[in-house]
């Protein structure tokens, strides 16, 4: 086990180094010179050279690239191009916000799937079953807008259900009173595609020989279903829920950019909007890291739980 | 069962194409689902041609105007008395601002006199509309037909393009080994380890560019992945099979056995990966424009659409918002629809 793991962890460098250069590629080559956008338009030469000799990009390609490694390493990506702030306090004061949307929202999208999932494998075939699921894909061609443009709209903007927007310093205040609609809402645009991802999960289980075992012994249906086929389905959830994991990092861009929450996710798209660079390259180089550490774990998870299974 | 004793009475055997029509024939879902695809490909096919929606941009009613069917009896009535004399439903023509930037009006109104030289109707903009019309007069019937056409563009040629990428590279990879695999591998799992939701966002911070081309490059470039480690797969599974060992020892070539050989056994999973990129690629699509990275303001998408829509929902203007998504979740559930369905038809091994 424990060589499985190291030589995973050895295998994670050339991916990282890939990455590394990936967001190098785009960001010094493909990005064009940045110099010219942060002097603004009326700027001379004076101007953009000292700032290009502040970022370090009149040196040569291979010394920006050695920069950009130690930055990785040392974890310090300087400061935000149009704040100042450093990116590292960046992420330190808008990760609280993400965790406190996405932390509940995952715990309960994957219990109520789940149920619902096993619900809809116990009756497989049926009306009901196979309704839902058009119902599901009908839900799933709507696109994720739609479903938080209505749902802003008409609960808490028509009704006054919940806030409109906002966001305070108190984490009890954000939990009940402006958090729930976002998570209400992430649960719904959720709720078909796991639906159907689980109950797949579930159906793989349903037809194998330990369950006919159970039921020939004569033990009650629920107990057939959530102890036995429960048991074993869970292990694909777990490693689906876990690689989802860095997710959580990400934040719901969406849902943040809606109601109005100071997370990671809206950070992001408002560096995407002001070109800053230094914000998405650090984002984009943990998150990936974050992911191959998380499918590791799921993998890892994945042979512990199910003996099964052989990893190499 | 049936097709082998058919095949021994005719002599020849029925091809895996036939055969998948003939199952895909039977699935009544699958059948509809393609005519109402085949149906929106029709109408952006005549929005390219320029007979449909043509004048989408045009002034031709008055700001918010409400869709005709939400009309009850009596405002119809006070609609038709309300107006001067012989014109119901219209008011007369009042210049706006919007005329002023409208490069084609000057043109457009020589046009409409031209046709109809009597009628001061010419220039009425009407009251409603079939689904109303936008903040500025514009027909929101002709603005989805329009939507659709750019959004289902740039869903199917992002889609295209990530299919061929990852599809070259996942034959490439699995057919030769050795380093172009792990050289192959390697781009995939670097791309693989970025979250698709921060590498498209990436990506359209560098581009810096927005339009219905650089969308498709964003998509095309993220979204090879999956039909990459499928292409790879097939490729390793069929590269020693008999067939292709057949045709080595005539003498076929790398390239030939690759793509005249195993590419036709292998061309159903492409097909299906392209129909699913699709549907993903139009839903990103609407995403990246509504945050303002996609399709430009001057344009019409569905999710220029949806971007607008927000704005007129707080007016308690509803009817652009159902219209965008009542048009992109038809095509979408049917694409979907239809993909399950090819599916199932075009592998064999599904019991039917």
């Amino acid at each position: 086990m424990s060589a499985y793991v190291i030589r995973r962890l050895w295998q994670m460098i050339p991916t990282l180094m890939g990455v590394i250069l990936l967001v190098f590629f785009l960001f010094n080559w493909v990005g064009g010179d940045p110099a010219y956008l942060l002097a603004g338009l009326f700027s001379n030469q004076e101007q953009i050279d000292s700032i290009r000799a502040e970022l370090g990009l009149d040196q040569p390609l291979t010394v920006q690239l050695w920069i950009f490694v130690k930055q990785v390493a040392t974890f310090n990506f300087g400061n935000s191009w149009t704040t100042g702030e450093s990116v590292a306090s960046i992420f330190a004061s808008r990760l609280p916000a993400s965790l406190t949307l996405m932390a509940p929202l995952l715990i309960i999208e994957t219990i109520v799937a789940l149920v619902l999932a096993i619900g809809l494998a116990w009756v497989r075939g049926s009306s009901i079953d196979r309704g839902t699921m058009v119902v599901f894909t009908a839900l799933m061609s709507v696109s994720i807008l739609v479903f938080i443009i209505l749902g802003q709209y008409i609960l808490a903007y028509r009704l006054g259900w919940f806030p409109v927007q906002g966001w305070s310093e108190d984490y009890w205040k954000n939990i009940s009173t402006y958090a729930p609609l976002p998570i209400l809402l992430g649960l719904v645009v959720s709720i078909a595609p796991n639906t159907r991802l689980f109950r797949s999960f579930v159906l793989d289980e349903v037809d194998q020989d330990y369950v006919r075992t159970a039921r020939a012994k004569g033990l009650s249906e629920p107990r057939v279903m959530f102890v036995h086929v429960l048991r074993n389905a869970l292990i694909p959830v777990i490693t689906f829920v876990i690689s989802n994991l860095p997710g959580l990092l990400l934040g719901a861009f969406l849902l943040e950019r809606f109601f109005g929450i100071p997370g990671v996710g809206r950070e992001i798209i408002l560096a995407v909007e002001r070109s800053d660079f230094p914000v998405i390259k650090a984002v984009t180089v943990y998150v990936a890291i974050a992911t191959m550490i998380f499918n590791l774990i799921g993998d890892v998870l994945y042979r512990l739980t199910d003996p099964r299974v052989q990893l190499r | 069962m049936n097709s082998m004793h058919s095949s021994i009475a005719t002599g020849t055997s029925e091809g895996a194409w036939s055969q998948a029509w003939r199952r895909f024939k039977s699935d009544a879902v699958g059948v509809w689902s393609g005519i109402t695809v085949i149906l929106c490909l029709i109408l952006v096919l005549f929005t390219l041609l320029g007979s449909l929606a043509a004048n989408w941009e045009k002034e031709v009613a008055i700001g918010h105007a409400p869709p005709s069917w939400t009309l009850t009896d009596s405002d119809r009535i006070d609609a038709s008395s309300g107006s001067a004399g012989s014109l119901p439903n219209v008011v007369l023509y009042e210049p706006t601002p919007t005329d002023v930037v409208d490069p084609i009006a000057a043109q457009w109104e020589l046009v409409q006199k031209a046709v109809k030289p009597a009628g001061d109707q010419v220039n009425a903009l009407a009251t409603h509309l079939p689904m109303g019309s936008d903040k500025w007069g514009r027909d929101v019937l002709a603005k989805t037909i329009k939507g659709a056409e750019t959004s289902i563009l740039v869903g199917l040629a992002a889609a295209f393009m990530a299919t061929i990428l990852g599809a070259a590279l996942g034959a490439v990879s699995g057919w030769y080994g050795g380093v172009v695999d792990d050289l192959s591998n390697w781009l995939y799992n670097v791309f693989h380890s970025i979250p698709g939701i921060l590498l498209i966002l990436a990506i359209a911070a560098v581009l810096n560019t927005k339009g219905t081309m650089a969308v498709v490059i964003i998509l095309g470039t993220t979204g090879w992945t999956g039909t990459y480690r499928l292409m790879r797969g097939e490729y390793l599974k069929h590269r020693h099979r008999d067939y292709v060992r057949a045709a080595d020892a005539i003498g076929a070539s790398n390239n030939r056995r690759m793509f005249v050989h195993i590419l036709p056994n292998v061309s159903h999973v492409i097909l299906v990966q392209f129909s699913l990129l699709t549907v993903s690629c139009i839903k990103a699509e609407v995403i990246l424009s509504f945050l303002g990275f996609g399709v430009p303001v001057d344009g019409v998408s569905w999710g220029t659409m949806l971007t607008e829509a927000q704005n007129d929902l707080l007016v308690g203007k509803w009817w652009q918002l159902l219209s965008a998504t009542a048009a992109m979740s038809i095509f979408v559930t049917g694409l979907s629809l239809l993909t399950d369905s090819l599916r199932d038809a075009l592998d064999p091994k599904v019991i039917h």
